[in-house]
């Protein structure tokens, strides 16, 4: 029915590079206005509070480290949604799984001895995160190749599971009285980013970076290079036709399972290696749903995933940037309408595309 | 005496459950992924207590939250129905709006970020005096209109899915479109009208939060829009069952209230109750449930 409507525009052939771009910009325009009768309804100057965003982010060596700080963590939870999506499966847990990875590592870095070099220690610690974000996915990617369970419901679930598992161990088993967190990693911190370079000074931003990007494009070769990235987007896009052509997709599904926990556990590395050297309860903070939010801008490609990491970890610290003007969660409500429009906008500049080539063809 | 305490308690803790999983029901059966139940619960709940402050009577407050589940329901199926946007994406940001725009407006209305002032709520029995406290609380909890209105939700979800000729349009709409679309009947409008419906539902178990603490209070829902979630799945999508797991899952909570000084199980493990059951539900362990077979689907 309405995919035969006329197009309300028909802009006369659109450059190709652009046209996977338009959704994610048509959304962040609608963001904007939102964003910008929000700010009027507060009685504040939409230019005003805007200059202040971008100056206490990227106008700054503190604000420019704790982006790249927010961007690391949301890099690795990004990836590990994209790389579901591209699979044909929703992992909603990365909240959870981000939680676990943190844990593990908090975990294995109190188990090494004071002593043992970085070398050793980091690579421990990094591998923990790694196994626990995989762990927290396994049980919705087992229950999904084994019984074909729905990933969207489990994972949810494991979610609130795996926050109280936490919140118990965090209360009776591994807590420094009067406080949330595990007591401090013996070995395996990862240096900051100010410590080689003065631009970052203060800040959070720590060489965790590194790990996400490596991520990044680690993601994109499996994807785009591998037989396994072949097979996986294959049983994303058509899982009946996959299997046809030979493919086990219930295996596919739980290897990516375990691969995006991987990646958002990675993620923990971030908050408990490179910033606080312990676990503390709700670390994660919704960096695992935002992560969906990445994904989507992203359009699930690594590449688009880094670079809308880092506008969502600009907005995030640009509300604390503006908070004397209008109340932070104005970007919370951003964040939940860039989702929205990106998720409508997406399959109507698409029908909208198709019908304009259909015209010029 | 202690057994009526208990049946009490586990009624009050329900209410909110029976609320949402009531509106859960209606939208999945319809074919629209419940995951914002959350959200519009948590948008009844500030509305409701806006209504309250400012006119001063529970009963707008009432009127307010069930029309702040109304709108955020609207905002879903939007984007879900004409828009044909992802359900589950638009639910996980429909919360995220939910929790955003509550602590923003909380702000704007109440110069807070914590919680409202204290709003009128449907407290006609004062439950003082030593002696009467048990009959009192009794009294307390059932005068409240909204327990009541709850512990009939899902009776009457049941017997509209069943007895309505707009029911079988719903379950139809959630179970074979293309059938409900060839009779004549807009599959879009049948669904519109389901979310909807649900979203007073869901901003009614808000309401009854807000009314009952007498304030707002930021994420006040604190993840019972999920055990809602929750109980519809392990219900098996059926209200009369949906409406037992809303109570199991209530006396499992009171059970830990009231054993908390016993130090029996850590008090986190039965908060995971309700989350391993419909785990153990949709992976058909034992008793496979069955989800309506067009639900997440778009239809034109």
């Amino acid at each position: 029915m309405a995919t035969d409507r006329a197009p309300a525009v028909s802009p006369p052939g659109i450059p190709r590079w652009l046209q996977p771009l338009l959704p994610p910009l048509t959304a962040l325009l609608i963001a904007a206005v939102v964003g910008d009768l929000l700010i009027l309804t507060f009685g504040q100057s939409p230019r005003e509070v805007f200059r202040l965003l971008i100056e206490g982010t990227w106008g700054n060596a503190y604000g420019l480290g704790q982006v790249l700080y927010k961007a690391t963590t949301l890099i690795c939870t990004g990836l590990a949604v994209a790389l579901g999506i591209r699979a044909g499966m929703f992992n909603i847990g990365a909240e959870g799984q981000l939680a676990l990875g943190g844990f593990a590592a908090a975990a294995i870095g109190l188990l090494l001895p004071a002593g043992t070099p970085a070398l050793v220690a980091i690579p421990v610690c990094v591998a923990a995160a790694c196994a626990g974000g995989s762990a927290g996915a396994a049980v919705p990617g087992v229950l999904k190749a084994r019984f074909g369970a729905s990933e969207v419901i489990v994972t949810i679930m494991m979610n609130f599971i795996i926050a109280a598992l936490l919140n118990w161990a965090v209360a009776t088993q591994l807590n420094v009285a009067e406080s949330l967190h595990t007591p401090e990693i013996h070995a395996g911190a990862v240096p900051r980013l100010a410590a080689v370079s003065a631009l970052f000074s203060g800040s959070a931003a720590n060489f965790t970076i590194l790990f996400a990007l490596g991520a990044a494009v680690f993601t994109g070769w499996w994807l785009f290079r591998t037989r396994a990235g072949y097979e996986l987007r294959a049983a994303g896009l058509q899982p009946d036709a996959a299997e046809y052509g030979g493919i086990r997709v219930g295996s596919v599904w739980l290897r990516t399972m375990l691969l995006s926990g991987a990646l958002a556990g990675l993620g923990g590395v971030n908050y408990v290696l490179g910033y606080k050297q312990y676990y503390e309860e709700g670390f994660a903070a919704g960096a695992g749903y935002l992560g969906i939010a990445v994904a989507l801008v992203g359009r699930n490609h690594p590449a688009g995933v880094v670079i809308s990491a880092l506008l969502f970890a600009t907005l995030s610290q640009g509300a604390l940037a503006v908070n004397a003007l209008v109340p932070k969660q104005m970007v919370d409500v951003l964040t939940a309408i860039v989702i929205i429009a990106v998720a409508t906008a997406v399959p109507e500049v698409e029908r909208l595309l198709r019908a304009v080539r259909g015209k010029t063809a | 005496m202690s057994v009526i305490a208990f049946l009490i308690q586990t009624l009050r803790i329900a209410t909110p459950y029976l609320f949402a999983a009531s509106g859960g029901v209606l939208s999945e059966r319809s074919g629209i992924i419940a995951l914002t139940l959350e959200g519009w619960m948590l948008t009844g709940a500030f509305c409701a207590a806006l209504g309250s402050f400012y006119s001063g009577s529970p009963w707008v407050g009432l009127l307010c939250g069930a029309g702040g589940g109304v709108l955020v329901a609207a905002l879903h199926a939007l984007a879900s129905i004409r828009y044909r946007a992802d359900q589950v994406v638009v639910g996980i940001a429909i919360n995220l709006l939910a929790v955003g725009a509550t602590r923003f407006f909380l702000r704007l209305a109440f110069d807070s970020s914590s919680n409202s002032p204290r709003v009128p709520g449907f407290d006609w029995f004062s439950a003082e005096g030593g002696a009467s406290q048990q009959s009192a609380s009794v009294f307390v909890s059932l005068a409240n209109p909204l327990v009541v209105i709850g512990l009939i939700s899902l009776p009457l979800v049941w017997w509209i899915l069943n007895r309505t000729p707009f029911g079988l349009r719903l379950r139809a709409a959630g179970e074979k479109p293309e059938a409900v679309a060839s009779v004549g009947v807009s599959v879009a409008r049948v669904r519109w009208l389901a979310v909807l419906l649900a979203g007073v539902f869901a901003g009614l178990g808000g309401t009854y939060l807000a009314l009952e603490q007498h304030q707002f209070t930021d994420s006040m829902t604190a993840g019972r829009g999920f055990i809602a979630l929750a109980a519809v799945i392990f219900g098996n999508w059926e209200p009369r069952r949906v409406a037992v797991a809303c109570l199991l899952f209530a006396a499992a909570e009171t059970f830990q209230i009231r054993l908390q000084g016993l130090q029996l199980i850590p008090s986190q493990f039965v908060e995971m109750i309700p989350y391993l059951l419909t785990i153990v539900a949709v992976a058909g362990i034992v008793g496979r449930t069955r989800q309506p077979s067009a639900l997440g689907r778009v239809a034109d």
